[in-house]
């Protein structure tokens, strides 16, 4: 069978491997495939194979896999959420139709917005496992301090885009729950009153409250979290990850006992 | 003398001055900052102020509703003789327009009853927000107990909307009322404190009174007290 992955994604020889030159025959390859083109114009081949075939510690299992499966679960929403506005009104007075409208009437509709609701709470379960991996391995020690940092910002922007998505069906439940947490809000000393003030748009619940709770829930947190996740992969990859707590290190006071000896 | 060789056999031989360095483009004698380092402050300096010309108007744009009052609505509820001393009667008012039933709120009124409560007069009337001072559910007036009953977390108020059990920090907020043309109108929302007097409209879940008027500040965008 052929290998598929074109060249220039292919796993590099180990180091040590041959005199590090080019041999003539590749000097002389011209690159032919489309990956290869692009690769000659950007250059990119080194980072996408070092961040293909980089190294992971002995005994990594499948709970190194939550992280990957929040960013599955973020994705969904991204993808789901874009669909849905496009059927989703903002406006306090159509908000509850477009969404029994989409619901009832559209094609795929519910299973679209059922995705999205679901994937929801799933992406909220899968970020505190994701966590709580983190936290029982020890993946937080030293020099990881500041992914985690990363991290509780990422859940604490999910829980707003929990909060924010809330208010967007505008239903009974949605609407009082809304009212109570922006109320919640203004029991900060204060700060409080005039927060709340910012979340509404006024002292009441106003005519812009819904667009603003959509703006940010689509746009500005989004926005946000896909910066965060980023920075959060970028160290990930830059540090790489941990071995868990019960994989011991290569037993190294032996070897050097022997060397004693 | 940019000859770095030069320089060296210079250090070399112990000679008292120092190695002269090439000046750089634009250099005037007496100068305290080179011409790269000026260029450099003044690129980040266009470039904050590039940022802040953007940034500033945005910011201010959407945090604008804090300093903002809407106009007082007053809007009637009833003829003058429709309400008693001894119990509420229901109506609904619209605190915002154009939000559908988002922007309305229910509103209990009752004539003022000076023989049960003091302070209160015959040919004043009484409107009772039904936004609990928990955290903001709709309470129920219950005739049979004669209270204020929320469905939320328990929060139970008396007659006078004053707290008798449950979570909520202080009485019922209250809507100022005026009577035109044998009409009981029904005006801009205000607070009150554990006896009664009337303060700025706070949002549930704030103390009133005392220390708590300056730990919960009053808004601009509500209207003063009665």
């Amino acid at each position: 069978m052929p290998n598929l992955v074109p060249k220039a994604l292919r796993k590099p020889g180990k180091p040590g491997e041959g005199n590090g030159a080019l041999s003539p025959e590749k000097l002389k390859e011209a690159p032919v495939d489309l990956v290869g083109w692009v690769d000659e114009r950007t250059g990119a081949s080194p980072f996408l194979t070092g961040l293909l075939f980089r190294k992971v510690p002995k005994g990594t299992n499948w709970y190194y896999t939550l992280g990957s499966a929040t960013l599955f679960a973020f994705l969904v929403q991204a993808i789901t959420g874009v669909f849905l506005a496009m059927f989703y009104v903002p406006s306090p007075v159509e908000a509850y139709g477009s969404i029994t409208h989409i619901t009832n009437d559209v094609f795929l509709g519910e299973f679209v917005r059922g995705m999205h609701k679901w994937g929801a709470t799933t992406m909220i379960i899968l970020i505190f496992l994701h966590m709580a991996r983190t936290f029982f391995f020890g993946a937080y020690k030293y020099p990881r301090e500041l992914n985690w940092v990363i991290g509780v910002v990422l859940i604490i922007l999910t829980l707003v885009m929990g909060l924010t998505g809330y208010l967007l069906p505008f239903d009974q439940r949605s609407y009082w729950a809304t009212i109570v947490a922006m109320n919640i809000t203004a029991t900060g000393p204060i700060l409080g009153p005039y927060l709340a003030d910012f979340l509404r748009a006024g002292a009441e619940f106003e005519a812009t409250t819904l667009s603003r709770f959509y703006a940010l829930h689509m746009m500005l947190v989004p926005g946000l979290i896909i910066a965060l996740i980023g920075a959060h992969l970028y160290l990930v990859v830059k540090l790489g990850t941990t071995a868990p707590p019960w994989v011991r290190a290569e037993s190294k006071p032996k070897s050097l006992r022997e060397e004693k000896v | 003398m940019a000859d770095p060789a030069n320089n060296k056999n210079g250090g070399a031989a112990g000679g008292n001055e120092a190695p002269e360095r090439p000046k750089p483009a634009g250099y005037f004698e007496g100068e305290t900052m080179t011409r790269r380092a000026a260029f450099a402050v003044a690129g980040q300096a266009f470039g904050g102020v590039a940022a802040a010309g953007v940034l500033l108007p945005v910011v201010g744009f959407a945090v604008a509703p804090i300093f903002d009052r809407p106009e007082e609505r007053w809007e009637a509820v009833g003829p003058v003789d429709a309400f008693s001393d001894d119990t509420y009667r229901q109506a609904v008012i619209t605190l915002r327009d154009g939000i559908g039933e988002a922007g309305k709120t229910t509103v209990y009124i009752r004539r003022g009853n000076p023989s049960r409560f003091e302070g209160e007069s015959a040919d004043e009337f009484i409107a009772i927000s039904t936004r609990c001072a928990h955290l903001g559910c709709p309470v129920r007036f219950v005739e049979a107990a004669g209270s204020f009953i929320c469905p939320c977390h328990g929060g139970v108020y008396d007659f006078e909307g004053k707290v008798l059990g449950g979570p909520p920090v202080r009485p019922l907020d209250r809507f100022q009322t005026r009577v035109r043309d044998g009409q009981v109108e029904v005006g801009p929302r205000y607070s009150v404190t554990n006896s009664l007097k009337p303060v700025r409209s706070r949002d549930p879940g704030e103390f009133t009174g005392g220390i708590w008027e300056y730990l919960y500040p009053p808004r601009p965008s509500t209207p003063p007290a009665p």
